[in-house]
């Protein structure tokens, strides 16, 4: 009765507040999500600093990535304003003598590996032109040089460089004059350097020309490099925002207690991750300002960067804002949609919905057949390159969403085995979602990283200049304009004397001609001719009797056509033509009559020459227009810095002096920075997706605290303990790298076959699959100290 | 002193955390095939006790001596060899891996003992039924109610055939019906295997499954019926 | 509850008058049912003639019995006797455990080793009981069961007292 008689009664008490609905209550969850992350106790704070740091990490490099096209920009305008200008009349035209003209020839170098780029210069006027950074023109004897050549030179390290540097320093290079902070530059003064010793007059600096265009095949490599870096950072940062979503649930749980609703806690929870995200987003725009500030410090694999080349592109930022705070969101409700929160616990829905597999195949397939339907790039044509970067994109993400399943499938086929090992395989089974998240980026990294190799390896006959020189016999090859009348002698001597040689032949040569004029389809006659003292020539051809004076005709050993061509030009009696090039400079010269004819002879290198050999005596070399100093050196290859031992030699008999390596393969530079590129930021890709993994595991040993008491109370070793946590990130990276290496090799091939090449090299993926090792023992070995930390019996007592 | 016959016997065991004492001159001895209960309140030291003699934390004072060898004396490898051989634990909640069935729970400590997994898991199996849980085998822990995933602890404490089992607080995440069921179970093989159990309980109707009780206040024991 | 030993226990923190003696106990033990003038004589002539007191001295005057009892050495071994003493354990044993403690605590002797005693006591039984219920039927059980649950209480209890030991003794001391 009491209780109808209430229910007549209109109700004193106050109104219940309504809730608010639409955007309102969507402000009001992610504030209240926001208020939990910011003030959830410690515990909260440190999930929220976890994923600050982690999500702080991948915009530093995502900041670091929208930078790249001002500092290309920025070097590639450095690197122009450096180079000489062009005189007017084409390339070959050299300036006119003025008073601020300049006589100069490179004199580039390499020091243990790294490229020393330099300059002889000689002033014609008293005001030379200066290249960019350099205050004041170089003296004779004197050399402006950059910080780090400097450095260099001052260190003990340098001293063998020093030796080939003799010049006194004078000033430095200012950053205006260098394309990054770690360039080894000098620009060295002469007073002697003349045309004839190869030098060319400049009248200023600057290429106002548009940079060189890139070829596209560099085109495709850099969009893949830009894919395979991006995508799995973008996956670290999916995977910093769900740290510590365990513990999330719970709380949200906690939350449904007290009466809220599942769509709330969703919002909670959304707010809650958007409020990590954006203080990520803070911490990466600290960490990129502060690492900014000590980037020129560091030097990668030959890459240094300037400060002030670091600046992102305002749209490629703005996109980084918006989206980080908006991907934390939706990673945030995609990741509960699988997830039943209720007001007593939480429940996973992720076991009865078993990871479907059709799906995630059709991602890579179709990824390879847009790659395929692209067909093949014209070298000359420019490149779309957004059919090859979608489908690249493609595959490459394709893998990743297969690997969860492909986990799944692996670990549930998994019995059995040692205890460690069915610990951690249990642990993966109920719970694979996670280290697949992780290991995805892995996945990504490698398999961009192996199809990129494979690329490089096949495409690198088109920037590779093989010298298809047998190292066997020589390992240095020296080429000088300089030539004197005692160049070749002393060029032997020179470099007989030197630590670690065993064998040298040095000659001068130059091209002799028939004179005369010819039909365009007739070849004019051609031949060398090689001046040297008697010992030289004794060296090159089978010589009984040799004195100053002498002269000679010296064929090919058993090859008669080979050996009437020779006679075609090296008449006797008669006069050859001696010419720089063709229509410049030439000069006649008679072949004397009573040259003897003889066979030339393997040299100490194994090597033959022929053509016209003459002693010193009947020709000076120093009159003979276009006339090089050769040498070819075998050295002692277990002698420490042969090398810079050689280049020191040759830089005391000319400074200019060229010293090749006929070993190495000389290196087209912009192939070389891409493949430096990959290098760097497949380091620090690596190096980041440990981090997240480290994390996970460090937070999932937390969680399990209690467990691992107990374990040792009943006497569990700790090796068994370590051998779990080993595998439990072993047996995702083992599936993660076989996917990645199998992708890999799949993407390589594809791209291969669109370029037009043949795959050389299929082993590459080697190197990358022992990185990805070394990231399984990191992350072990780092988890162990907490591991046995927690392994103390204190995780026992409940009080 | 060591009383005569005794299996495990602690004397004078002092254990400091911090600046907190937790065992101030306790002493305990139990004889095969005993259940004693240690009873006190809580923070009294009785875990700290358990701990101890289990030789899963060493006392800062003391002797411990387990079938006359002094336990405070071997090396951490010793103590757990020891432990995964001749003791078996049951705890009051959160001891069975969550991704082991029941079954792989049970045959666990077998297997870290070196036995082949078929073998460990007959074994295991035998001790489930037992403790009439063998239903509950193929399942994980999670899936399995209080009282079964408390039957599955006490047949994995069990399994080993250890010499000494330690319960600490086993029934206490258990209503009585379930608890009393537990303490029957695990009172019944004990003695029936001659295994000797420290039962460490704040419930009188616990205790009162043991044939002796010890007394923890303030990290000193009292031994009523040895005290005379 | 032993209103002899009660008396006796009280005596042994000085002689004391009859009247003195209910007056204490009253106000001590007695909160409910105070103590008959009749049940106190009774009482002290049983344990003049035990020989466990002794008159101490007769003073005139006043009153209709002015004696004054003491307590004897036989007397003292008996309180401490009684003391440590468990009590069976028995439903409503309250009181009398109460009383015991309160005079250990008033005569000084140990009231942590009384209430230790009391539950090894209770304990045992405990175990007994637990033990019969193990081999009986379902009605044991439920017998034994409602028997368990009564001692159990009274540890409860007896764990309450022990661990308010101090602000008891303060309070009775008062």
């Amino acid at each position: 009765m009491t209780l109808l008689e209430h229910q007549g009664v209109p109700a004193e008490a106050p109104p219940v507040p309504t809730p608010p609905t639409g955007v309102a209550a969507w402000l009001r969850d992610l504030g209240l999500g926001i208020r939990l992350a910011a003030g959830g106790g410690r515990e909260g704070w440190v999930r929220t600093a976890l994923t600050a740091v982690g999500v702080g990490l991948g915009v530093a490099l995502l900041l670091t990535a929208a930078s790249a096209p001002h500092l290309l920009h920025e070097r590639s305008q450095r690197s122009q304003a450096r180079a000489e200008s062009v005189a007017p009349g084409g390339p070959d035209a050299h300036a006119r003598k003025s008073d601020t003209s300049v006589l100069r020839i490179s004199a580039e170098s390499e020091f243990r590996g790294r490229t020393v780029e330099g300059w002889l210069m000689r002033a014609d006027g008293t005001h030379p032109v200066v290249p960019p950074g350099v205050a004041r023109f170089p003296g004779a004897d004197e050399m402006v040089v950059s910080p780090a050549l400097k450095e260099l030179l001052d260190s003990s390290e340098g001293s063998l460089l020093r030796e080939r540097l003799p010049y006194r320093i004078t000033g430095t290079i200012a950053d205006s004059g260098l394309v990054s902070p770690g360039d080894l530059v000098y620009y060295a003064g002469s007073d002697t350097l003349a045309p004839a010793d190869g030098g060319h007059r400049i009248a200023g600096y600057g290429d106002p020309g548009e940079g060189e265009e890139m070829p596209p095949v560099l085109i495709v490599l850099i969009i893949m490099i830009c894919v395979v870096l991006l995508v799995p950072v973008a996956i670290f940062i999916v995977t910093a925002v769900r740290f510590g979503g365990d513990r999330r649930d719970r709380r949200l749980a906690a939350l449904r207690l007290i009466g809220t609703d599942v769509r709330t806690t969703r919002r909670i929870a959304a707010g809650e991750a958007v409020f990590g995200a954006l203080l990520g987003l803070l911490t990466g725009v600290v960490l990129f300002l502060v690492g900014r500030r000590f980037v020129g410090h560091i030097e990668m694999w030959g890459v240094s960067v300037f400060p002030s080349d670091l600046v992102p592109d305002l749209r490629l930022t703005a996109l980084v804002v918006v989206a980080v705070p908006l991907t934390a969101m939706l990673v945030t409700l995609a990741a509960l949609r699988s997830v039943v929160i209720e007001p007593l616990g939480v429940v996973r829905g992720g076991r009865d919905r078993r990871r479907r597999f059709w799906w995630r195949l059709l991602m890579p397939v179709a990824g390879l057949a847009v790659l395929g339907l692209t067909g093949k790039v014209d070298k000359s044509a420019p490149v779309d390159p957004y059919p090859i970067a979608g489908g690249a994109v493609l595959v490459l993400v394709g893998l990743a969403l297969l690997l969860p399943w492909l986990v799944e499938a692996c670990v549930n086929r998994l019995h059995g085995g040692p205890v460690p090992w069915q610990l951690a395989t249990r642990r993966l089974r109920l719970s694979s979602g996670a280290a697949s998240r992780a290991v995805s980026g892995i996945t990504v990294a490698v398999a961009g990283a192996v199809a990129l190799q494979m690329l490089f390896a096949a495409v690198g006959d088109e920037f590779n200049r093989m010298t298809g020189q047998d190292p066997s016999r020589a390992q240095f090859y020296t080429f000088s304009q300089k030539v004197t009348s005692e160049a070749a002698a002393r060029t032997i001597k020179e470099f007989k004397a030197t630590k670690g040689v065993e064998a040298v032949i040095g000659k001068v040569e130059v091209y002799v001609t028939r004179p005369g004029t010819y039909k365009d389809d007739e070849i004019q006659p051609t031949t060398s001719l090689i001046v040297g003292d008697c010992g030289t020539l004794r060296e090159l051809a089978r010589i009984d009797s040799c004195k100053d004076g002498d002269t000679f005709v010296v064929h090919p050993r058993n090859d008669k056509e080979l050996s009437d061509w020779v006679d075609q030009t090296a008449r006797k009696g008669k006069e050859v033509a001696i010419s720089d090039t063709p229509g410049g400079k030439s000069m006649r010269w008679t072949l004397p009559a009573d040259s003897p004819t003889v066979v030339a002879r393997h040299d100490p290198l194994g090597e033959d020459s022929w053509g016209i050999m003459a002693t010193t005596g009947a020709i000076d070399p120093s009159t003979l227009p276009g006339a090089t100093t050769q040498s070819q050196i075998r050295v002692d290859e277990s002698v420490e810095d042969v090398a810079e031992y050689v280049r020191n030699t040759a830089a005391g008999l000319d400074p200019a002096m060229r010293v090749s390596s006929v070993k190495s393969v000389a290196r087209d530079e912009k192939y070389a920075s891409v493949q430096r590129g990959l290098q760097v930021g497949a380091t620090a890709t690596l190096l980041l997706i440990a981090a997240a993994m480290l994390v996970a595991q460090l937070e999932q040993l937390r969680e399990r605290k209690r467990l691992l008491s107990v374990l040792v109370a009943f006497g569990t070793r700790r090796s068994t303990l370590a051998w779990s946590v080993l595998w439990q990130t072993a047996v995702p990276v083992l599936i993660g790298l076989t996917v990645a290496v199998a992708g890999g090799l799949g993407l390589g091939a594809t791209l291969i076959t669109m370029l037009d090449k043949e795959v050389t090299d299929w082993w590459l993926f080697l190197p990358m699959t022992g990185a990805g090792a070394a990231l399984i023992l990191l992350v072990t070995l780092v988890s162990l100290p907490p591991l046995w930390r927690m392994m103390r019996p204190d995780g026992l007592r409940t009080e | 002193m060591i009383p005569a016959g005794s299996l495990l016997c602690a004397d004078s065991l002092y254990k400091t955390y911090g600046r907190t004492p937790a065992l101030d001159g306790a002493s305990f001895s139990i004889h095969p095939g005993e259940v004693v209960a240690v009873l006190g309140p809580s923070g009294s030291g009785k875990s700290t006790l358990l701990h101890c003699l289990a030789g899963i934390v060493t006392p800062d004072r003391g002797t411990i001596t387990y079938a006359g060898r002094e336990l405070s004396a071997m090396p951490d490898a010793e103590r757990s060899a020891l432990r995964r051989t001749e003791f078996g634990f049951v705890f009051q909640f959160g001891q069975l891996v969550p991704e082991l069935t029941c079954v792989e729970n049970v045959a666990l400590p077998l297997r870290l003992a070196g036995a082949r997994r078929k073998d460990a898991e007959r074994t295991a199996r035998h001790w489930l039924e037992r403790l009439e849980v063998e239903a509950v085998g193929a399942q994980r822990p999670g899936e399995v109610s209080g009282g079964q995933g408390q039957r599955v602890a006490v047949a994995r404490a069990l399994a080993a055939s250890p010499k000494v089992i330690f319960a600490d607080e086993p029934t206490g995440a258990l209503d009585s019906l379930n608890g009393e069921r537990v303490m029957q179970l695990l009172t019944e093989a004990a003695r029936s295997a001659n295994v000797a159990v420290v039962l460490v309980t704040h419930e009188a109707r616990v205790a009162a499954y043991s044939d002796r009780d010890v007394t923890v206040r303030d990290g000193r024991t009292r031994d009523l019926e040895h005290a005379g | 509850m032993s209103i002899g030993h009660t008396l006796l226990g009280l005596l042994e923190s000085g002689p004391r008058h009859g009247y003195d003696l209910k007056r204490a106990f009253d106000e001590k033990f007695g909160h409910d049912r105070p103590l008959h003038y009749g049940q106190v004589y009774s009482t002290m002539s049983r344990l003049l003639k035990n020989g466990l007191v002794e008159v101490d001295g007769v003073e005139s005057g006043g009153g209709p019995e002015r004696k004054r009892y003491a307590i004897t050495e036989a007397g003292i071994t008996d309180v401490g006797a009684w003391l440590a003493q468990p009590e069976k354990p028995e439903p409503y044993l309250q009181s009398t455990l109460y009383t015991k403690v309160v005079l250990a605590l008033l005569t000084g002797r140990s009231a942590e080793a009384l209430l230790d005693t009391q539950r090894t006591e209770h304990l045992r039984l405990m175990r007994i009981l637990t033990d019969r219920k193990r081999k009986g039927d379902l009605a044991d059980q439920l017998i034994c069961d409602h028997a368990l649950f009564h001692l159990e209480a009274d540890l409860r209890w007896l764990e309450l007292t022990a661990a308010r030991l101090d602000r008891l003794a303060a309070e009775v001391r008062a």
